[in-house]
């Protein structure tokens, strides 16, 4: 065990883990932000993937002593009110059912837009094919997409 | 809380008188006025909170200010019922939806009827009485308007939460006499609104709970986290056919923030259990400390020896054996269970079904045709992993978590702990998943089992690993078709030959049963040591895209269209049905693969694309759907799926066209790519890295969901789009490969021929 600092949402926070634990469950076990979801813990699944400085990463393979000194954003923290434009959009197409892995496909689609604004429809499903979703929602997914990509994105 | 009975008896409730003018009045009783009680209610929808909340019925209260809560009865597990109940509700109340809260509703057998996620029938079954609750307290709401002002009830109108009397110009909200009609005596009878009249049902609302999943607040049962809690997780046999042994649990004790490590039985021999008791488990390692990652590596670090359970091995052997097997082990693999279905099935069938004569009409035939159509095992791969909070003492449990079935959890856990039944209370968490697999409770029992053993509140949590390989699998199928056609291509006898381990997927009442004059169907089963249950779909989910595979090739034998091919038998069930059992209503059936046709424009030959059709009908719901795709470097592309749905009345458009749209995407993602294999009883996949679901980049590009408009009663739709889509996806791969497809996954028969062609 360790004292370990790291910035959540923009938030400094300590905790005292043992530095190899996943990023993972030191977010959901310690600082209690569940919105970010275990699903395989092999990263095969993209439920747990947040933003490591922007870029969209499976926390579940990230040793949480790793993310000190790094810029960590979940889903609690993509937008103060909940309205970032890909949020927005999935709201729109009413994307999900059972909604457990859409927060990990909402950040790695407010990441894939970061870098690519307006994504054709192959770089949409490379940048997503690692997000699994057993409720088959894809084609709304890709649709939210496409919608945010549209809109004013910063 | 101060509850008045009606002293009405409860379960009569349903009991309905049509009325000539086309309305509908229902007898009926319960019902509880009262003042509630403080809720917790959810400020999400930014609404001023009510001083004061009048309970009218155990389904809704109305707040002083005319917000309106509607408790969800069933389980929520992605089908949207926690959206499209209340909304059945809210039509009947007349009330503005944006003015609603939706609650879930715990598990209350004294109010609420089969709160159960399963078989497609939240809707169906809750449609009477969820219009009822509406009804009934739009009326005592009515009822008190009138006595305010001293006008007939007659004289009043309502619209969107607000009566007014037209002749004096009178008008006042809900939330203003809500405290006046939770006085009322409750009406014998009421009526309820025509279809013309609905505003609400058939217009497209959003998931009530959207604004929580975007912005991830917890909703689901792993995100429970309460003071004092422990993590829990289980050890289990490595493989089917095994048990526990012995093991070495010291040094796991020492590790940092372990606390406890022991073994439980589940379910003890005498034990009386439920049928949602599944488990091929009972006897489990369980590992208890402070946070789920110290608890993971304490696992991994545990040593545990497992042995043979001669109970379980023996009987496999004997079937080993009956399949001229030299090498039995009692431990199961698949190329045994393949010889098994092939060799030992077939020759122990029942006969299930018989119309005419079909020995002598396939004696007589000019040709018949044969085919064998097979499926793996499957596992259900909800995306949260089975796990339950349990907080039980000697004589109370506190339950909260994703179970599709409460009440009989409730029941096994009065059983198992013999704590009274109103001393245990299950919640229900909104459920990342469910497909059937959290209709078998038994990670909740063994929740509550472990929290009695420790004296304290723990969250129980399966690993991916656990969970996918914890059994209740969707069972393995076969199925053989024998056609018997005469010299002039007529179909003169039809024979199906079904079974699986450990389920046959036969419906031997449905189509093309009915439809052909000398009919014979029969079904067999073999054991296991491997546990199955119901997948989404059961039965159908295999049996639907084999029957649709083999008569597109009788079509083809015949030289008909597939879409007019099934066209005539359909006529001829409709006009000249065979026998009297016949489950499905040919001419709904006919009129989906009409829809459909036109919708996907079937007649025109104008497309590069491989087409393929189906059409079934199963959860009383029909669904036909055309799947246009290619085949790309021995990869299937699939450009677009049009499906045309009959489930009666659609309650919510958009969520329905969802539900359609991801059930057909699930059924071809498992049709292509999902299989759980084993060798010597160990499952060969444990995780997504070898356990194949549909991705993104093979997903089709496009899914069309058209919906026939015929004011029937609302029928299934989480299951029935499923099925069929397998057919379709079946008889394209064939029109893109010239390949028939009979063994699933069908990604393997694909990469298989496209070797063997290279060679």
């Amino acid at each position: 065990m360790a004292e370990l600092n790291i910035k959540i949402n923009g938030k400094d926070q300590t905790v005292d883990v043992d530095p190899s634990t996943p990023l993972l469950w030191v977010l959901r076990d310690h600082l209690k932000l569940v919105g970010t979801k275990y699903g395989c813990g092999i990263a095969q699944c993209g439920a747990c993937t947040v933003h490591f400085n922007g870029s969209a990463v499976r926390s579940c393979q990230i040793p949480v002593s790793s993310a000190a000194d790094n810029e960590i954003t979940t889903i609690e923290g993509l937008s103060e009110n909940g309205d970032h434009p890909v949020q927005q959009a999935w709201l729109e197409q009413d994307v999900p059912q059972c909604g457990y892995c859409q927060a990990g496909q909402i950040m790695s689609a407010a990441a894939l837009l970061k870098r690519n604004p307006s994504p054709s429809d192959s770089e949409i499903e490379n940048a997503m094919n690692g997000n699994i979703c057993r409720c088959g929602t894809y084609t709304r997914i890709k649709a939210a997409i496409k919608s945010a990509s549209n809109s004013q994105i910063a | 809380m101060s509850k008045v009975k009606t002293g009405i008896g409860r379960r009569s409730f349903i009991k309905s008188v049509s009325l000539a003018g086309g309305g509908l009045i229902l007898g009926f009783n319960w019902l509880a006025c009262n003042r509630a009680s403080e809720e917790e209610t959810t400020k999400e929808m930014a609404m001023q909170m009510p001083e004061e909340w009048f309970e009218l019925n155990g389904y809704l209260k109305i707040g002083d200010n005319g917000v309106v809560t509607i408790y969800s009865p069933n389980p929520e597990i992605g089908q949207n019922v926690k959206t499209s109940m209340p909304m059945i509700v809210a039509e009947e109340l007349d009330v503005d939806w944006s003015n609603v809260i939706v609650e879930q509703a715990p598990l209350n057998t004294a109010i609420f009827t089969r709160q159960i996620a399963g078989g497609s029938q939240s809707i169906r079954q809750g449609w009477k009485s969820l219009r009822m609750a509406g009804a009934t307290a739009r009326q005592m709401l009515l009822t008190a308007a009138g006595s305010q002002w001293d006008v007939p009830v007659s004289e009043l109108s309502v619209k969107e939460g607000v009566i007014t009397h037209s002749g004096s110009g009178k008008s006042l909200s809900y939330g203003e006499i809500a405290k006046a009609a939770a006085q009322v005596e409750v009406p014998v009878e009421v009526e309820l609104k025509n279809n013309d009249d609905f505003n609400i049902i058939g217009t497209p609302r959003k998931n009530v709970d959207a604004k929580k999943i975007v912005t991830g607040q917890p909703l689901y049962g792993l995100d429970t986290y309460r003071e004092g809690m422990l993590i829990a997780m289980i050890v289990q046999p490595p493989a089917f056919g095994m048990q526990f042994k012995t093991m070495d649990a010291e040094k796991v004790k020492e590790m940092p923030g372990i606390t406890d490590v022991f073994t439980i039985n589940t379910y003890p021999e005498d034990m009386e259990k439920e049928w949602s008791d599944v488990t091929a488990f009972p006897k489990l390692v369980v590992v208890v400390g402070e946070s789920t990652w110290q608890v993971m590596q304490a696992k991994k670090a545990l040593h545990v020896e497992w042995d043979l359970n001669p109970e379980l091995t023996k009987e496999i052997e004997i079937l080993e054996k009956s399949a001229g097997m030299e090498d039995v082990s009692g431990l199961e693999s698949s190329p045994v269970h393949s010889s098994l279905m092939a060799q030992v099935g077939p020759g122990e069938s029942e006969v299930v079904r018989k119309n005419g004569n079909p020995e002598k009409a396939f004696k007589n035939a000019a040709r018949v045709i044969e085919r064998t159509y097979s499926c793996p095992f499957l596992a259900h791969n909800c995306m949260e992993p089975m796990n339950f909070f349990a907080d039980v003492t000697d004589d109370h449990a506190e339950l909260y978590g994703p179970i599709q079935t409460p009440e009989f959890a409730e029941k096994s856990v009065n059983k198992r702990l013999g704590i009274d039944l109103e001393n245990i209370d299950v919640k229900m968490s909104r459920m990342g998943g469910g497909f059937g697999r959290r209709l078998y409770g038994n990670f909740l029992v063994e929740a509550a089992v472990i929290s009695k053993k420790l004296g304290k509140p723990v969250k129980l949590v399966y690993s991916r690993e656990d969970d996918m390989t914890n059994g209740v699998y969707r069972p393995a199928y076969q199925v053989t078709y024998r056609a018997a056609l005469d010299g002039k291509n007529n179909i003169t006898a039809f024979h199906v030959n079904a079974g699986g381990i450990t389920e046959s997927p036969l419906f031997a009442n449905r189509f093309p049963a009915g439809a052909i004059e000398n009919y014979l169907a029969e079904s067999w089963t073999i054991n296991s040591n491997i546990s199955t249950g119901a997948f989404r779909a059961p039965r159908s989910n295999f049996i639907a895209g084999a029957e649709q595979s083999f008569l597109d090739e009788l079509a083809e034998e015949t030289g008909k269209d597939p879409i007019e091919f099934r066209l005539e038998l359909l006529e001829k069930a409709k006009n000249n049905p065979v026998g009297e059992d016949n489950d499905y209503d040919a001419g709904r059936y006919a009129g989906v693969l009409k829809l459909v046709r036109d919708k996907a424009g079937w007649e025109s030959n104008n497309t590069n694309l491989s087409r393929g059709v189906s059409a079934y009908y199963c959860h009383n719901s029909y669904v036909a759907q055309i799947l246009e795709m290619t085949v790309e470097n021995n990869e299937p592309v699939i450009d677009r799926v049009t499906c045309a749905v009959d489930c009666g009345i659609v309650v919510n458009p958009e969520a329905a066209k969802n539900m359609v749209e991801g059930g057909t995407i699930d059924g071809i993602g498992h049709a292509l790519y999902s299989e759980i294999t084993f060798s010597d009883g160990v499952p060969q996949q444990n995780n997504f890295d070898t356990y194949r679901l549909i991705r993104h980049k093979e997903a089709p590009a496009k899914v069309s969901v058209y919906f026939v408009e015929n004011g029937i009663d609302p029928t299934g739709l989480g299951e029935p789009p499923f099925p069929p889509v397998q057919g379709a996806l079946a008889n394209a791969l064939y029109r893109a490969t010239g390949k028939r497809f009979y063994k699933q996954p069908f990604i393997s028969e694909l990469k298989n021929e496209s070797r063997t062609l290279k060679t």
